[in-house]
């Protein structure tokens, strides 16, 4: 395991500190991100959310409106791409089809005016390095999709950047492939002591590989943290779909929260563990969900009659969407579900424990 | 059975036959309206070479190829056809790169100029050659005194000639090649240190490499056939400017028959030339 620092590097410390605004149409991209040297950081957001935007304006290929990005306290705003200190792997790895895997890494050098020899010297280590040495004459169409990411990155990595992007380098591997390639992508990373700013939107790929999640949505940062925070305590309905968590907003009165959103019989309130005051969130796992077919007795303080809006299946459980206040889904077994008789239109109690709740400032 | 496809024989009736063999997926008969015409157009393109080839003379064929004027001709085409498409390439791939790759003011314009020898019929552009780089002409006539050289009716002419009509085909089919190469590669390239002319040389080129081929046998093609603008702008003589083409022209004039052989050269040169092309290049494309 890495170390993990403080979640907030001290400002002196900061290996990037990059304020990227791009105004583009309607798109407005507004972004600020720091790390620390060998810091991961993850950008994750759903699609069009601006993520691949902000890494092509750290990258220099989209200019920047506004803002500046600065390396290891050098000002690289206004540098052109090629003499900027990064290096990029890109989506679908953009190898160069007519040149070996070797070549293909030995172009980074080459081009900063290393010999032919020296520059080939240090694609083979590399490629080494990355347990590709049998696939160095090969063309970049012969290798599988992880043979062809690590080819990318030893390719990104041969120029010594102080900035590493990596652009969904998961997104081009089938589903079969990916657990063993994140791992091992996550092995060859923490070999790298520069910044590493990874772009995805997979939840998963953001947890394993990152030491630090910015979550960006419309443009904008919208929660930063450790991925365990992230996971645990998400600030926007998206993050909360992401990590599987039932997340309302609403105003803490002690130990209850009242949620926003009106209903006929006044707004629905949370029982939670911890007390609070003023605005809030509050969060808890569809698995914490117990459901009834009458009122429950017993310590259950949080008791909902709610309507069924559909059932799926979710893993081995079944995942059933409940329509509020509050709207919140509940996994249960399918063996609970065949008890219940549930179908879509039905009444049922729901019903969660205060101690599953979990309860911080909005 | 209804459908005209026979089935294998012993291929007992199958049962779902109504499911595999139903009306409704068979494709429609052909459509008469469109045969006869393709038809027509077939045999229109292909007919005169069957003329051509049931008319010429056979048995004197061999010592007819041989003649010194025929082989000079032919030497004279292949050769300025060659550096023709070679020039082309030189001027023309940045050219193409320039209205592809970047958004110079006038560039629509430029684009537009470029198509124009394309269009124009070629005698009208061996005339404006001649105003140009003629002895008297706007800038021959500065070569001629400064440096004592004249162009017109010289091989130096016929390659020019061929340049000025056949290089727009290079350019239009190298931009075209350009605009459909996959851009993030250039910015792959970029993101490792390479500056454009890197980027341009190692990276693009070698990614347009078949639509440069396609280009340049379509330039070739095309100067091997020039006629009107060399035959304006570089004259007629045998052995310096008489290609293949005016070869036939003349031949025409007074034996009929020396034009037959002189065209099958030229067809069977050009027929070789595209086919062995073809299979490294044009495919490719």
């Amino acid at each position: 395991m890495r170390p993990t620092g403080p979640a907030a590097p001290a400002p002196d410390t900061f290996a990037l500190d990059a304020g990227l605004r791009v105004r583009r149409g309607d798109f407005t991209l507004d972004v600020d991100l720091t790390a620390a040297p060998g810091e991961i950081l993850a950008l994750l957001g759903p699609n069009g959310a601006g993520k691949s935007s902000a890494l092509r304006a750290l990258a220099g290929l989209a200019p920047l409106t506004g803002g500046h990005v600065l390396l290891d306290g050098a000002d690289e705003t206004t540098t052109a791409v090629e003499h900027r200190p990064i290096g990029m792997v890109f989506q679908d790895y953009l190898l160069f089809e007519h040149m070996s895997a070797l070549d293909n890494v030995a172009f980074g050098p080459r081009c900063q005016g290393a010999s032919k020899a020296e520059a080939r010297a240090r694609a083979a280590e590399l490629l080494d390095h990355m347990g590709l040495t049998a696939h160095a004459r090969s063309r970049p169409r012969q290798l599988s999709g992880g043979q062809a990411q690590r080819v990318a990155l030893a390719r990104a990595l041969a120029v010594r950047p102080r900035l590493l992007l990596l652009d969904e380098p998961m997104a081009a591997l089938d589903a079969s492939t990916r657990i063993d390639v994140r791992a091992r992508l996550r092995h060859l990373l923490e070999d790298f002591d520069g910044v590493t700013v990874l772009v995805t939107h997979d939840p998963l790929d953001a947890m394993v590989l990152a030491d630090r999640i910015a979550v960006i949505e419309s443009g904008r940062v919208v929660q930063r943290g450790e991925p365990a925070e992230v996971a645990r305590r998400p600030r926007t309905s998206y993050v909360a779909r992401l990590v599987g968590l039932n997340l309302f907003q609403g105003r803490g009165e002690g130990e209850t929260v009242v949620l926003e959103g009106a209903a006929p019989d006044g707004p629905a309130r949370v029982a939670v563990r911890e007390p609070h005051r003023g605005p809030a969130l509050v969060a808890f796992p569809p698995r914490a969900v117990a459901l009834y077919p009458e009122h429950p007795r017993g310590s259950t303080r949080n008791v909902w009659r709610l309507t069924v809006d559909g059932i799926e299946r979710f893993g081995d459980q079944v995942r059933v969407h409940l329509d509020g206040p509050p709207s919140l889904a509940a996994d249960i077994t399918p063996a609970a579900l065949a008890e219940l008789g549930l179908s879509r239109g039905d009444t049922v109690w729901a019903g969660v424990k205060a101690s599953e709740v979990e309860c911080y400032p909005a | 059975m209804t459908t005209g496809t026979p089935r294998p024989p012993g291929n007992a009736p199958v049962v779902r036959a109504p499911r595999t063999r139903a009306p409704r997926t068979r494709s429609g008969r052909i459509p008469w309206v469109l045969v006869v015409p393709a038809v027509v157009g077939v045999l229109f393109l292909v007919l005169p070479f069957a003329g051509m080839l049931v008319r010429a003379p056979w048995p004197t064929m061999g010592a007819r190829i041989t003649e010194p004027d025929v082989l000079r001709a032919l030497w004279l085409s292949l050769s300025t056809a060659t550096a023709a498409t070679v020039v082309s390439l030189v001027f023309g791939i940045p050219l193409a790169w320039m209205l592809a790759r970047t958004g110079f003011p006038g560039r629509r314009f430029v684009r537009a100029l470029v198509t124009v020898p394309l269009v124009i019929p070629p005698v009208v552009g061996g005339v404006a050659l001649l105003m140009v780089l003629g002895r008297n002409g706007l800038v021959g006539r500065y070569l001629d005194a400064w440096f004592g050289l004249t162009l017109p009716f010289t091989p130096a002419a016929v390659v020019i000639a061929q340049v000025f009509v056949a290089m727009p085909f290079l350019v239009i089919s190298v931009e075209g090649a350009l605009r459909g190469a996959d851009r993030r590669y250039e910015e792959a390239a970029a993101t490792l240190g390479a500056d454009r002319v890197t980027i341009f040389t190692r990276v693009t080129l070698p990614m347009v490499l078949p639509g440069i081929g396609a280009g340049a046998v379509l330039c070739w093609a095309r100067a091997l056939g020039e006629f009107g603008a060399t035959i304006t702008f570089a004259g007629n003589f045998p052995g310096t400017t008489q290609t293949m083409p005016l070869a036939v022209y003349m031949a025409m004039q007074r034996d009929p028959e020396a034009a037959v052989v002189l065209s099958l050269v030229l067809l069977l040169v050009s027929l070789v030339v595209l086919a062995t092309l073809r299979e490294r290049w044009v495919n490719a494309a």
